[in-house]
């Protein structure tokens, strides 16, 4: 009569205990127990970087680092609550203020990619014969071409919203050009592709789904970080560790390490060179002080 | 047939201040079979109820086997000594063996050989493995009585149990609960709307009436010589509302 | 369509050859929430069977909190659970965010109204009579609990298998307090998010169609379990 019920209980039962054991037993499976937390982009994981880099680093100070790749705005959040040790984003102003609010002693320059408009192969605004992206939103804008912004406060949605700032436009709902998708860059190039929207994005990006975009072309920013013709364009990354003072539980000495390291001649190599094989071109440009 | 098993004293029954049992005074003797008749809605259930213990009376005594029941909680093993089979039999969604020993399951017991000996008691030897819920109402009753029959009650009380039987099943139900009584001594409470059945089975009759005990005695005076003119009115058949 | 037909041969492709990394997400996916469940189902089975015997106090209060609670959106329930652990929240001490235990947490809260508020309506929709009698046969309180819930088991094994459904295929609550680690608290739902936002939709296609055949094989042994005990 009861068997049933019971089976099935047990079963549940068995199933929770492995669920609970298993988390457990994973960090004994491992050859090291640290453990580093790094709060990033989806950009830096996303395009393949950090797994081509960081096995140098988990190698060298036997530290396994566990990435968290989110927005922008949520991996500084995570680092301003001490839920990470080390933040590696991009969005100046927010890490400016991240150390102010003294969350971090410091930050340093690591690399920088760039963003670059991307718009329909014919072109209607005629953005191909701007001198700067200023000039080119205004084009778009003038044109009345229709426009699609990610809308969703990254880095990215926030680096157009200055371009269009500097170009005296302010985009509103109002606007039957501007589309605010409220949606991530893959999604928006998609939609772009499919609209046949002018749009921004990080090249990254831009390169790993060109396949899928056939109706869109790079209209103003060159066809290498190199050939970007405005510098406004560039997208710096910045390396903090988080502030140990504020938090109990940070693992404060590897993270400087990961500091030290990312900024070492020999990482910044790799970052640099990082993508020539797979897209012809690098992702990123290492940066970092001497 | 010896001394009072239940002791019924100043018993009421109130349903949202409405009062639907009101007994003075009633005795139910250790081993007899007492018939309760009445109409629709007079409270014969309500009192099964009570004497399984599944409510408790608004206010009153009720003494069963010693056991003052408003001033105590009735043992566990006391109230086991007690079972009902219902108007309205319910069986539990699964076959028809699992629902005769469902008593016992719930007492730890084994029901080993008893299933097989009470399905072929009451006809049904060949529905062991049936689903309960697939079973006619006549059959389901039958499927109750003998699950009832499984704990070897000292009081059965029956609600209507041949309601839904063909006129075979009826006297062998019957006689199943004539066996039972003179066997095993088991004091039976028989609510039955037919007087025919009361006659043939009971040692006593009692006639219910608005929640109140009108007429109680041996079954011979009870329909030969009733004091009282709702029960001549009752026997004959006519209507006493 | 070409991503479809991609997707299909690639998830057949990973099953076959029994792709490790693949292997540990389907793992992971499956002990968080199998324990979700479980723990879901021990605190919700019990509630929701005193709800639907009438027996709690509060009880209108209650059923409107579980009725609530089942259209909780999961992304809220990952922002208050983040919140919660946070080291700079009150149970930041445990360390469990972006840990496996972090997302059963989530997935409990998720997973609990629905248990409990489909297990009290299995058991309201029993028979009020059989309650009476199994007391009359002799049942205790906890005897009579436990057989109405018997009764009910119909409805109470739907009740899992909707709570199932639910945290199998949550990913926003999931992505927030487990973070998507790879190898820690990367999930099948998480891992496709993280293909879709690449682009590699032929995986995250392939990585769907197994969570849906793991969950058509879970709910098939789920159904069955009950069959066998209907013989
Ligand atoms: N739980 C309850 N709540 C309110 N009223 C009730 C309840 N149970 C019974 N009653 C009322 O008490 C009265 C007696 O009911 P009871 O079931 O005891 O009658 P009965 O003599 O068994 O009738 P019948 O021959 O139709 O079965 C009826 O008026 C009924 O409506
Ligand atoms: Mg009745």
């Amino acid at each position: 009569m009861k068997h049933f019920t019971f089976a099935f209980v047990l079963f549940m039962l068995g199933v929770s205990i492995l669920g609970c054991a298993a988390p457990v037993s994973q960090p004994t499976a491992a050859p090291s127990v640290c453990t580093l937390r790094l709060a990033t982009t989806t950009s830096t994981y996303d395009s393949g970087l950090l797994d081509a880099i960081l096995p140098d680093f988990e190698k060298k100070f036997n530290c396994h680092v566990d990435v968290v790749a989110v927005g922008t705005g949520q991996a500084l959040e995570i680092g301003s609550k001490g839920d990470a040790d080390v933040v590696l984003v991009h969005a100046r102003a927010g890490e400016d203020k991240f150390v102010k609010d003294g969350f971090a002693q410091e930050r340093f320059d690591v690399m920088y990619n760039d963003f670059v408009l991307v718009g329909p192969k014919e072109d209607p605004a005629q953005v191909k014969r701007a001198q700067s992206a200023q000039q080119a939103f205004k084009l778009i804008a003038d044109s009345g071409a229709p426009f699609a912004s990610r809308g969703d406060k990254s880095g990215t949605n926030s680096k157009e919203l200055s371009i269009w700032a500097s170009a005296g436009i302010t985009p509103t709902k109002g606007m039957k050009w501007y589309n605010a998708l409220g949606q991530g860059m893959g999604e928006t190039l998609l939609a772009s592709n499919e609209g046949k929207f002018y749009a921004l994005t990080d090249r990254g990006t831009w390169l790993s789904m060109t396949a899928k975009l056939p109706n869109l072309e790079i209209v103003f920013g060159g066809n290498t970080i190199d050939e970007n013709p405005d510098k406004h364009l560039h997208n710096p990354y910045g390396v903090m560790a988080v502030n140990p003072d504020k938090f109990s539980g940070i693992n404060a000495a590897m993270a400087k390490n990961f500091v030290q390291w990312i900024l070492s001649p020999a990482t910044q190599e790799r970052i640099g060179a990082y993508g020539k094989d797979k897209f012809g071109q690098a992702l990123f440009y290492a940066n970092a002080a001497k | 047939m010896g001394e009072s098993i239940f002791q019924l004293r100043a018993i009421v029954k109130q349903y949202d201040a409405r009062t639907v049992l009101h007994l003075d005074a009633l005795d139910i003797l250790q081993g007899e079979i007492l018939a309760l008749v009445g109409p629709s809605g007079a409270g014969k259930s309500t009192l099964l109820r009570l004497l399984n213990f599944l409510e408790a009376p608004t206010s009153g005594q009720l003494v069963y086997r010693g056991v003052n029941t408003a001033r105590e909680n009735i043992p566990l093993a006391l109230r086991r000594e007690i079972t009902t089979v219902f108007q309205r039999p319910v069986l539990l969604n699964a076959n028809v063996r699992a629902n005769v020993a469902f008593g016992l399951q719930l007492r730890g017991a084994s029901a080993n050989g008893v299933v097989g000996k009470l399905l072929t008691r009451v006809g049904l030897q060949n529905f062991a493995h049936a689903s309960a819920r697939k079973l006619s109402g006549g059959e389901m009753q039958r499927v109750a009585l003998a699950r009832a029959l499984a704990i070897e009650p000292r009081v059965l009380l029956l609600d209507e149990p041949t309601a839904n039987l063909d006129p075979y099943n009826i006297s062998l139900i019957e006689e199943i609960v004539r066996a039972q009584n003179r066997e095993r001594a088991t004091t039976v409470v028989l609510v039955t709307h037919n007087i025919f059945q009361a006659k043939r089975l009971a040692h006593r009759v009692g006639l219910l009436l608005n929640g109140q005990l009108v007429e109680l005695r041996d079954t011979a005076q009870f329909f030969q010589s009733p004091q009282d003119p709702r029960t001549a009115a009752f026997v004959r058949g006519e209507m006493v509302y | 369509m070409d991503d479809i037909t991609r997707g299909l041969a690639q998830a057949l492709e990973l099953i076959l050859s029994g792709d490790a990394a693949l292997f540990e997400i389907v793992l992971l996916s499956l002990q968080v929430t199998g324990a979700a469940l479980a723990l879901a189902m021990l605190a919700g089975i019990p509630l929701g069977a005193a709800l639907g015997l009438g027996r709690m106090r509060a009880q209108g209060l209650v059923t409107i909190f579980l009725y609530t609670g089942m259209g909780l959106p999961p992304v809220v329930v990952g922002l208050f659970v983040y919140l919660m652990l946070s080291r700079s929240g009150p149970f930041g001490s445990l360390a469990w965010l972006f840990t496996p235990s972090a997302m059963i947490v989530a997935q409990v809260i998720i997973a609990f109204p629905v248990v409990a508020g489909l297990t009290m309506t299995a058991v309201q929709a029993v028979d009020p009579q059989l309650r009476l009698q199994a007391r009359a046969l002799g049942a205790t309180r906890i005897q009579e609990m436990w057989t109405v819930l018997q009764e009910a088991r119909i409805g109470v094994v739907a009740a899992t298998v909707a709570a199932f459904g639910a945290i199998i295929s949550e990913v926003g609550a999931v992505m927030l307090v487990g973070g998507n680690i790879e190898g820690k608290t990367r999930v099948l739902t998480t891992a496709i998010v993280l293909n879709t936002r690449t682009g590699d939709f032929a995986l995250a296609l392939a990585l769907g169609m197994i969570l849906l055949t793991l969950t058509f094989l879970i709910n098939g042994a789920m159904l069955q379990l009950q069959r066998v005990r209907d013989g």
